[in-house]
């Protein structure tokens, strides 16, 4: 009989692991501007690596496929290769035995599929077509392009003031983005191939919290142009503050009594203090910026009419309406909206959810943000129904985690089919059990309802954070373009169907980021600016600190903590505690300074202004 | 506050230098050599060959010390065997990516890359060889051995931040990144000014001009043909550089008693053709400058042919404002081939005009149909820069230094030094203005009257006062950087000229294009200031004193802007176009 050894993982083996590791940090910060060519080819060569050897398909068939694309690579290709491509990689892939031979194929041909253009720019100028090699991986990650190696020196350096300076150069909102910033700079920072990647939104915010002088920069001189900004959240206020410095009079409409949009009505005061967003708020307005506060577009007056009145229009009006279940009853007392109670929260006018069960339905961020101010709204308990699995809700992790932190229970895995009512107030939510089936290449899974009775979750008030949908009735009646629900924009921001008329922000890409919001309005400033027939720049004086060759060490990523309150009710102050003077140096002085090691030093690291 | 002065130690040896110095910086001034390859002064350091990097305490890699600042307490070493490995394996690495072909190569001799492969003693290859495939149109006046390309960068940011051109630019990427033409173009299809200076910067044999000696030699051999050969000012700056004669040998008479020696039939000086410039183009100034409602402002000179081409290419709405004066080696070809053939009695279908030219641009010029007006084929038939003249020289095998000096040919060999200061930037300028005040006055000025506008600063301006004229606003650039800089503020408003010289080549023509390869920065100033001394010892300082150019009116042309000069020495720049311009 033969002896059965106890399993024991060999140091090769735990070696390879640590490889691989190595090998999913890399690729995990692989600028998005590489070369998908060039990258398909890797894939092949990676893919034969891991070929048992058995079968033809992928024998063979991977390494002809990686020589055919690195024909193409080398100059030698012909647009006929493509079709050969196509047929080898379908052949591997209806063909290959196991996994390791049809899913190599399966991403070659959608390589293949998505990038077609890029592989004919290759077979046709023997060049890569892809946007240019960014020297600046976190820069070119920003949505708004900040210049975070310039920022971090600074702080490093100790010039706050500065810092902040360099920031509001392509994102006004500073100090907002410190604290919510959803930091995809930091998916493609470069020290990720070697330890962690920076904690940039952590920097920001240490630098926004040491700031003691907020700079104006020069503003040009006046152009007597007035353009109505429609919409005072993170975009249209980042436009009216760029249109101001530029010299023109931007006028700022707003239906609500405040200025913010979502950071004030969507995002919580826990995360955002009011009092610091409106000192931000105060000082762009400072920039010269008129604020009309309380006016609905399309009731108090019309589109039509500011088109008239003013030299431009930027729409920025976000996407505040809620979406709905569909199910009978949600008209019914008890049941809210999960923007319905953001916005009363940020208007100060707290519904009363004091000793109450609330069921939150969702799994996004404003899932998590309404169920954590639910608790301190006095709920009894929180619980947040979601349909799929945990893993596949789209809030950050750190947003769940936090949730569940304070106390907020999750349900997984269950569908609202049904609303309970009792004397017309709610009292249940009826759920049917689901499993995970389909699932998308690159997307979430479908959720499939389980042979199981559904059941019914008890409650004395129900929210729906459902996602949010754009406003927009008025503004298609005008002449704007509606497609999928959202506003059609050029990629310059200008609406096409009128002269002078922009648009940006969620209301045309959909609900998303802050920073990507403010990215639509630094671009649609640009855009006016030119459209009004100027060329003004926005820049900033300040001496950024010279990259010193340090050294390399490995070290860890310092986390900013959150201290999450005792008494949870009533108690709205910020959880995240910002880093200490220690963490916030050892942080900044990690920085790789790609803006000044790499492609830098050819193509430069920054530029001073835009 | 961060210092100011830091102290930095360098293999052992401790110095105080500024905190903005590099690592290299520092260790020049410590009298420490670290070598370097695709660092170029002021113009590329980008750390790309990792050839300067050195070991610095407390860090485990590398660092370059072309762009890297020293920092207060470092501790630098510059010898130790993990500099010397890396440093030799980075070079041995970019060999096995070079055509080695070092025997057969224009740059053996004065190869950045061969001297240093020689200097770190590598004499074996232990890596496969990967040569980029050699894919150019070798009928062009510029040529890039893909082959011999190092990847240095160096053209790329030449032709970006020195002469704001734009031509070169990194194509592909990772293993396969190699320099292209901008925007997947061909060089034919580019606005390339043909300044050359991509070529003085390489530091291999990677990009050269195309090599014409073979039929220079050819016309030599021919019974039939009579040649005539003219050279520009400021070939004789420089003719004898890599030639290892004394700056006493290397005489410009020497350089004619060579030229003789190989066999042109005709050494004529183009110093002449820059004085019969002046004569046209200082007319048509004071022309314009007295009907100026007639024309665009400011006027521009248009006797360098890398500006014609790159105010084409670059600022065609402003065309106009160049003078329509050909360029001197455009001037001489149709003087020689009428003239001058007449008085020899020699059928101009048989001469071969040949040009020595510190410039790549004129190789191009020469070859445009619209430039050719003396009805004999080319006016001017090829052009040979310094480089070719120094291999033509050395295929000879001729003992230069042994040679007695000897004369210029008659009559088109006597050039004033108002001709002769037309090699360095600003000389254009003020020989024009030293005629055109005679011009105006009917009196010769102080000949150093305008010397305001000599000297190497890119952008120069002044203001002189011609009585009879008023305030003559001008304004001097070189180098195709610091012109877009001077074009930009025309266009804003900012400036206002009423005569600009432009040079393509910074310092202008001595540090031209076609000119013999130096590592020397200080090249410019030298070769200019020769030229500024034959000025001052020369018998004539103003153009309109030249006998040859008395006689040349006298006996053919009339006078300037006549009929004949018109139809022979000047141009219309619409008559041929730029790849932007059709």
């Amino acid at each position: 009989m033969a002896v059965i050894e106890v399993y024991e993982k060999s140091r090769g083996l735990a070696m390879m692991e640590d490889l691989y590791a190595a090998l999913e940090g890399r690729i995990g910060v692989s600028a998005p501007t590489s070369c998908p060519v060039e990258f398909a080819s890797a894939f092949a060569k990676l893919a034969v690596a891991q070929s048992c050897g058995k079968c033809t398909p992928c024998r063979v068939g991977l390494v002809q496929l990686g020589e055919l694309i690195d024909g193409i690579l080398d100059g030698y290709g012909v647009p006929e290769d493509i079709d050969l491509i196509t047929e080898l990689a379908e052949s591997i892939y209806y063909s290959a035995d196991c996994a390791i031979g049809y899913e190599a194929a399966a991403v070659a041909l959608r390589s293949i599929k998505g990038f077609k253009d890029d592989y004919l720019f290759h077979i046709e100028h023997n060049n890569c077509g892809a946007d240019s090699f960014a020297p600046v991986p976190c820069v070119a990650a920003c949505p708004a392009g900040v210049d975070i190696p310039g920022y971090l020196a600074l702080t490093a350096a100790g010039r706050y003031n500065d810092a902040l300076s360099l920031i509001r150069k392509d994102n006004p909102f500073a100090v907002a983005c410190g604290m919510i910033c959803e930091h995809p700079c930091e998916l493609q920072c470069r020290r990720g191939m070697m330890d962690d990647p920076i904690n940039i939104r952590g920097i920001k915010r240490y630098a926004a919290d040491h700031c003691d002088a907020n700079v104006l920069p020069a503003k040009a001189a006046p152009t007597g142009k007035r353009i109505a900004v429609i919409g005072g959240g993170p975009s249209g206020l980042s436009a009216a503050y760029f249109l101001a410095l530029m010299g023109h009079e931007p006028v700022v409409f707003d239906r609500r009594s405040q200025l913010g949009g979502m950071l004030r009505y969507g995002i919580p005061a826990y995360r955002l203090p009011r009092d610091i967003l409106q000192a931000e708020i105060d000082f762009l307005l400072s920039a010269g910026i008129t604020v009309e506060t309380g006016i609905r577009v399309g009731e108090d007056l019309t589109i039509a009419e500011l088109a008239e009145q003013y030299d431009a229009v930027y729409l920025s009006i976000g996407a505040h309406k809620e979406n709905r279940l569909g199910l009978e009853g949600e008209d019914a007392e008890g049941v809210f909206s999960a923007i319905d109670i953001l916005y009363n929260i940020g208007g100060d006018e707290v519904p009363d959810f004091n000793d109450k069960d609330v069921i939150v339905v969702g799994g996004g961020n404003v899932a998590m943000d309404v169920a954590r101010t639910a608790l301190r709204m006095g709920s009894k308990s929180v619980r947040i129904v979601y349909r799929r699995r945990v893993m596949d809700m789209t809030a950050q992790a750190a947003e769940i985690d936090a949730a569940k932190a304070e106390g907020c229970i999750l349900q997984e895995l269950v569908a609202p089919v049904g609303i309970e009512l009792a004397d017309g107030k709610v009292c249940g939510l009826k759920v049917q059990p689901q499993m995970v089936g389909a699932m998308p290449a690159g997307g979430r899974p479908a959720p499939v309802p389980l042979d199981e009775p559904a059941v019914t979750l008890a409650c004395d008030a129900l929210v729906l954070a459902i996602g949010q949908v754009i406003d927009y009735h008025h503004f298609e009646a005008a002449g704007f373009k509606v497609e999928r629900g959202r506003f059609v924009a050029a990629k310059d921001g200008s609406a096409g169907h009128a002269d002078g008329i922009f648009v940006g922000g969620d209301c045309s890409s959909g609900p998303a980021t802050a920073i990507l919001a403010i990215a639509a309005g630094k671009a649609a400033a640009r855009s006016i600016d030119t459209y009004l027939g100027f060329d003004h720049s926005i820049s900033v004086d300040v001496e950024i600190p010279s990259a010193l060759p340090k050294g390399k060490a490995y070290c860890a990523r310092a986390n900013m903590i959150e201290v999450l309150p005792q008494e949870i009710a009533g108690d709205y102050s910020l959880v995240e505690c910002g880093f200490s003077d220690q963490e916030a140096q050892q942080e900044a002085n990690r920085c790789l300074r790609c803006d000044h090691f790499g492609l830098a030093a050819l193509r430069g690291g920054r530029s001073f202004s835009w | 506050m961060v210092k100011q002065e830091v102290t930095v130690t360098i293999d052992g040896q401790i110095i105080q230098v500024s905190n903005k110095m590099t690592i290299l910086g520092a260790a020049k001034k410590a009298g420490i050599n670290i070598p370097t390859l695709c660092y170029l002064k002021g113009v590329n350091d980008i750390a790309a060959c990792r050839v300067c990097c050195v070991e610095v305490e407390g860090s485990d890699q590398l660092i370059a010390a072309c762009n890297n600042q020293v920092v207060d307490g470092m501790v630098i070493k510059t010898k130790t065997p993990k500099v010397k490995k890396s440093r030799k394996m980075n070079v041995e690495l970019l060999l096995s990516q070079h055509d080695v072909q070092c025997a057969s190569c224009v740059r053996s001799g004065i190869c950045e890359l061969q001297t240093l492969a020689n200097n770190l003693n590598i004499i074996d290859s232990r890596f496969v060889e990967q040569i980029e495939p050699f894919e150019w149109n070798t009928s062009l006046a510029l040529i890039r051995d893909a082959g011999k390309c190092i990847k240095c960068m160096r053209c790329i940011n030449v032709c970006d931040n020195v002469q704001a051109t734009h031509i070169w630019d990194l194509k592909n990427r990772g293993s396969r990144t190699t320099i292209g033409v901008k925007d997947n173009k061909i060089i034919e299809e580019s606005t390339c000014a043909l300044c050359g200076q991509c070529i003085v910067r390489c530091p291999t044999g990677a990009l050269r001009e195309r090599d014409d000696t073979d039929r220079a030699l050819g016309f030599l051999d021919d019974p039939e043909i009579t040649t005539v050969i003219q050279m520009a000012p400021s070939v004789r700056t420089a003719w004898a550089e890599h030639l290892g004669l004394t700056h006493e040998e290397a005489s410009v008479k020497r350089l004619v008693a060579a030229l003789r020696k190989i066999g042109f039939d005709y050494i004529f000086d183009t110093d002449f053709a820059a004085d019969l410039t002046i004569m046209e183009e200082g007319s048509e100034f004071v022309h314009r400058f007295t009907h100026k409602d007639e024309y665009p402002w400011p006027m521009f000179t248009s006797c360098c042919p890398a500006w014609v081409r790159w105010i084409k290419g670059h600022y065609p709405d402003m065309v106009d404002c160049l003078s329509t004066a050909k360029s001197p080696q455009g001037m001489f070809g149709p003087i020689a081939k009428t003239f001058f053939a007449q008085k020899i009695g020699v059928d101009p279908a048989k001469i071969r005009c040949i040009s020595l030219m510190p410039c790549l641009a004129k190789k191009f010029e020469c070859i445009i149909p619209a430039l050719s007006d003396a009805g004999a084929g080319p006016d001017v038939d090829m052009v040979l820069t310094v480089r070719e003249l120094e291999r033509l020289l050395k295929s000879e095998f001729i003992d230069i230094a042994g040679l007695e000096e000897e004369e210029f040919d008659s009559p088109l060999g006597i050039g004033t030094g108002a001709g002769e200061i037309f090699g360095a930037t600003g000389g254009v300028m003020e020989a024009a203005l030293r005629s055109a005040y005679f011009l105006v006055t009917g009196g010769n000025p102080d000949p150093d009257a305008f010397a305001d506008v000599r000297g190497l600063d890119g952008w120069k301006e002044a203001t002189f006062e011609v009585p009879g004229a008023g305030p003559v606003r001008v304004a001097v650039a070189s180098g195709l950087g610091n012109t877009e800089k001077l074009m930009e503020a025309l266009r804003r408003g900012e400036v206002e000229y009423d005569f600009v010289e432009i040079m393509s080549c910074p310092g202008g023509c001595v540090n031209g294009g076609g000119q013999p390869v130096t590592d020397d920065a200080g090249a410019p100033l030298v070769r200019g200031q020769i030229l500024y001394g034959l000025d001052k010892h020369n018998v004539y300082r103003f153009s309109h004193e030249n006998p040859s150019i008395v006689l040349v009116y006298d006996e053919y042309l009339g006078a300037p802007l006549s009929e004949r000069s018109h139809h022979l020495l000047h141009t219309d720049h619409h008559s041929w176009k730029m790849p932007n311009e059709e």
